[in-house]
């Protein structure tokens, strides 16, 4: 089984008490109403569909009951970190270097 | 009272125990206001995630950064309301009650972290006695409570009670049918 961080807990748990929540670090636009439908649309549905290290949201939803980031390679499942909400975004090659020395 | 908490008891090495009703609180509240809110109910709220207090009768378990699972004696239940919604102003917060929510059941027994394993995904290991935690059980989300190396209560969901308790009892009996296999063959 999947041995998922949470960064709230501080804790690895399984992953059946987390729940996949989407792409991270999409921005609802400030004012919807002056979109049009193209930009609205790809606000809504539009996504990064990323082979190898994914932004995305998860949600501990069946312990803290958080929402928090993680990058995910989606080749190899592998969670390369997690990272509480309202964070920055973390530099790609440094988790890919810590990675590689691991 | 469920239809499970009826069945006749099993004898397996697990004594598997429905609990009496309680009051029980969701509270939420922010940072700000975690200890000043813990002196209004007389208890001290945990700051972190897992981590029990308990005081006269009252006990909290710290479930997320803001949330609190609260219990207390049923007669005391107007008595924490009152004590809440005067401090309510002050400390702004969210107190439900979800007595009715849940039904405990407590295991205790050499074997019983053995039982919990059979549907619990957690590795009961990390959680030391005295501590509690928000987890799942058999597909369901539960709230375990370890009071000690080999006890624990479990609050279930009303409506999975018996689906989990009866996924208990099953385990049980198969501990005791593997004891008496092995003394047979001894």
């Amino acid at each position: 089984m999947l041995l998922i961080h949470c960064p709230y807990c501080d804790e690895d748990l399984p992953e059946l008490e987390f729940t996949y929540a989407g792409e991270a670090h999409i921005d609802r636009p400030a004012d919807p109403a002056s979109l049009d439908d193209e930009a609205w649309r790809n606000y809504l549905f539009i996504r990064s569909n990323v082979k190898g290290p994914h932004y995305e949201r998860w949600r501990h939803n069946h312990g803290c009951a958080r929402f928090f980031n993680a990058v995910r390679d989606t080749v190899s499942d592998r969670f390369l970190t997690t990272y509480r909400v309202g964070e920055p975004r973390p530099d790609l090659e440094s988790l890919i270097g810590k990675e590689g020395r691991e | 009272m469920s239809k499970a908490s009826k069945i006749n008891p099993v004898r397996g090495p697990v004594q598997l125990e429905v609990m009496e009703p309680v009051a029980r609180f969701s509270l939420r509240v922010g940072k700000q206001g975690r200890q000043q809110l813990g002196q209004a109910l007389g208890l001290e709220l945990p700051e972190r995630i897992g981590m029990r207090s308990s005081q006269g009768g009252r006990e909290a378990l710290c479930l997320g950064p803001d949330e609190w699972v609260v219990l207390a004696p049923e007669a005391e239940r107007e008595t924490l309301f009152t004590a809440a919604l005067e401090a309510y102003a002050e400390v702004p917060h969210s107190l439900a009650e979800i007595s009715d929510r849940e039904i405990t059941l407590r295991l205790e027994g050499e074997r019983a972290t053995d039982l919990l394993t059979i549907a619990c995904p957690r590795n009961l290991e990390l959680m030391p006695p005295g501590s509690g935690r928000r987890t799942v059980m058999g597909g369901i989300q539960v709230v375990l409570w370890r009071d000690g190396q080999d006890a624990y209560r479990l609050d279930v969901w009303r409506s999975f009670f018996d689906y989990i308790h009866s996924l208990l009892e099953t385990g049980n009996r198969e501990f005791a049918a593997e004891a008496q296999l092995e003394s047979q063959s001894a």
